[in-house]
């Protein structure tokens, strides 16, 4: 900037030391390549991988068999194939067996010496009762049984509510987990353990803006990473973002903070990457089941809700899926938000407190 | 402000668990001296530093650092001390210039970035990354990172160990330079030649204690002696004593160091050695070998506590 022997003081809105800590953040950062890739390939890839296997495909033809050889037997298969969502075998009692055991069909269908028909099932498997109703529905009808009311059929599949649409706002949730606390806890205790945090105290580096800029940098990368994953997702899956780009934002914003805030406070002591890295699973791992990021976190009991809707990750997905499918409103969106920002608080100033310089 | 001290330590004592580091040191470094803290590994050297640059607390003592303390002007201290680390690795993927304009941002007032560069002769790995940098070219970086805040005051905490003799002499060029502009350095070391010509003053540390301080000239010329000799027999020396060898012209003191091998330290070469050998011819014994050297900060260390400076 000056080839003076001798700069002056200077006095800036934004301090000369501020952005050199974060421009030195950014370039050591986009200098590794493996980080590049777990931060902007491997979301997309895991998309891809997500949306292959929970596309949207035509109903689904069910298995069943019917066991025996009765003449009785011919009869009800031929009552069930009227169904054309069905496939009907007829089986041996000990091929049948087999067949329902390695869930090749869902559904067995015996009849019975007294003239009934008896359905052998797994009543907790959700395809083997849907088996025994479209079974259930086809021999009956078969039998001669009336329907007593017309009904037609019209066919809805809406943006929004598909597997890929819940998935990709939890991808975009753990991957700003996974960046802000790996991003910071590792580089943080990997200075620490190289001597480099001692050099820096050795000079008049303000440490506020020292921890600061990580969160600056960890911000610039972010851009790159939600604009990769949310136009990939738009352009491939045809993903909505319904709600607006700012509240989109500000739900980024305020859960990097409460990750970096973490991130921070795992590495505000560790002396070694291995220590650090246990801590970071220790936090992270119980998110990623619970948090709501390949399946809904309602699916756990009701007892457990209030800690589960108390994770940051849980928060940051909630408001992004109210958000982005939902065009939700602040009322919805605001809560959580809050809850990100009452995290990140917390953990910035324990970070502060515990940090260990040296 | 000549003849104001730079660094005052009174009394200053730190524990680690059970090990005593430092044990009641008082160190006086006045303004624009070169002062060097010499012993071996694990004499203290490095936490007495590290205290003066307000790293480390002691358990007790006072230490004035340019008329200031830690305790109370911190900032206002860092931005007119320059520190170099024992063992800092800086960030492998910036590069020098990156790496110096970051460390210049620190500082309210300091060297542009170019100067401090072309002064440690990085200009040609300005824009190489520093993980490409050899030991040497990596220490004198850390020098530019350590000098580029203009420092009144310079701490180096063994500035060579381990680099090979050509870069080692690159850095007491830099030190030399440093010294001519006026500035105070304290610097540790465990090489005597380092601190001989580098060191206006030194303290000898053993066991977190100064053992013996004062300019290196001095603390050698107080051994009475400028010249050491040692020399190996052949065959049998029953028939040589201490007392015979003290006895020859020039002889200071004389030891027998094991076996066969003698030391002697002796204040005129030319007239103790063909006295030396007189007196091995007369007693007919013969000579395996013989080797002299002038008398170093080495020679002090071993004289005050009987070990070899360096452990190896």
């Amino acid at each position: 900037m000056s080839n003076l022997a001798q700069d002056s003081p200077r006095r800036r809105l934004i301090s000369d030391s501020l952005v050199q800590l974060s421009s030195v953040r950014f370039k050591e950062f986009i200098r590794e390549p493996e980080a590049l890739f777990w931060t902007f390939a491997f979301p997309i890839l895991l998309a891809i991988g997500l949306g292959i296997a929970f596309r949207n495909r035509p109903a689904e033809i069910v298995h069943i068999a019917v066991v025996g050889s009765s003449p009785e037997a011919s009869r009800v298969a031929a009552a069930a194939r009227a169904d054309s969502g069905l496939a009907v075998e007829v089986l041996s009692p000990d091929s049948a067996s087999a067949a329902i055991r390695t869930g090749r069909v869902a559904l067995l269908v015996v009849p019975q010496p007294d003239g009934r028909v008896q359905y052998q099932f797994d009543e907790t498997r959700p395809d083997a009762r849907n088996a025994r109703l479209l079974a259930d529905n086809a021999i009956q009808r078969g039998y001669g049984r009336a329907d007593q009311v017309r009904v037609s059929e019209a066919h809805v599949r809406e943006r929004g509510s598909r597997y890929i649409d819940f998935v990709i706002p939890g991808l975009l949730g753990m991957n700003i987990m996974g960046s802000s606390i790996w991003g910071l806890g590792y580089t943080i205790v990997d200075a620490r353990r190289k001597k480099l945090l001692k050099r820096l105290v050795a000079t008049p580096m303000s440490r506020a803006e020292f921890l600061v800029s990580y969160l600056v940098s960890r911000i610039a990368l972010l851009v790159g990473e939600v604009v990769v994953l949310l136009g990939f997702a738009a352009l491939f899956f045809g993903v909505p973002v319904r709600g607006s780009v700012l509240q989109l934002i500000l739900i980024v914003l305020a859960s990097v903070f409460a990750f970096g805030g973490l991130g921070l406070l795992i590495a505000s002591r560790a002396r070694t990457i291995e220590g650090a890295s246990g801590l970071m699973n220790v936090a992270m791992m119980p998110m990623w089941v619970l948090s709501g990021v390949f399946f809904s976190s309602e699916n756990f009991p009701k007892a457990f809700q209030p800690l589960i809707q108390a994770l940051p990750l849980t928060a940051t997905n909630n408001a992004l899926r109210a958000s982005m499918l939902r065009g939700a409103g602040w009322t919805v969106v605001g809560p959580e938000v809050a809850l990100l920002a009452l995290w990140a608080v917390a953990t910035l100033w324990l970070a502060l407190k515990w940090f260990r310089w040296r | 402000m000549s003849g104001a001290l730079a660094v005052s330590v009174r009394a200053l004592r730190k524990r680690y668990d059970d090990v005593v580091a430092v044990d009641g040191l008082d160190l006086e470094i006045p303004t624009g001296e070169c002062f060097g803290l010499l012993g071996p590994n694990g004499a203290g050297k490095t936490t007495t530093v590290e205290i003066c640059e307000g790293l480390t607390a002691p358990d007790e003592g006072d230490v004035i650092v340019l008329g200031r303390r830690w305790a109370t002007d911190e900032r206002a201290l860092r931005e007119r001390l320059g520190i170099q680390l024992q063992e800092t690795q800086l960030a492998e993927k910036l590069t020098v210039a990156e790496t110096v304009r970051l460390f210049r941002s620190f500082y309210a007032r300091g060297r542009s970035i170019d100067d401090v560069i072309r002064v440690v002769q990085l200009d040609e790995k300005r824009d190489g990354r520093v993980g490409k940098l050899s030991g040497g070219q990596k220490q004198r970086l850390a020098l530019a990172c350590a000098i580029v805040g203009d420092p009144e005051l310079l701490f180096l905490d063994e500035p060579t160990t381990g680099l090979d003799p050509q870069s080692r002499r690159q850095i007491w060029d830099l030190v030399e330079e440093f010294k001519a502009m006026g500035r105070t350095l304290l610097l540790t070391t465990h090489y005597m030649d380092e601190a001989e010509r580098l060191c206006d003053r030194v303290a000898i540390i053993d066991h977190g204690k100064v053992i013996a301080l004062g300019a290196p000239r001095d603390l050698i010329a107080s051994l009475g002696a400028e010249h050491v000799v040692e020399f190996v027999l052949a065959g049998s020396s029953d028939s040589l004593s201490d007392e015979s060898l003290r006895r020859l012209e020039g002889v200071r003191a004389a030891r027998r160091i094991d076996g066969n091998a003698w030391e002697l330290r002796v204040s005129e070469l030319h007239r103790t050695v063909p006295a030396l050998l007189a007196e091995l011819a007369q007693r007919r014994l013969q000579l395996a070998e013989l080797r002299t050297h002038s008398a170093t900060l080495e020679d002090v260390f071993v004289h005050l506590t009987g070990r070899q400076l360096r452990d190896e």
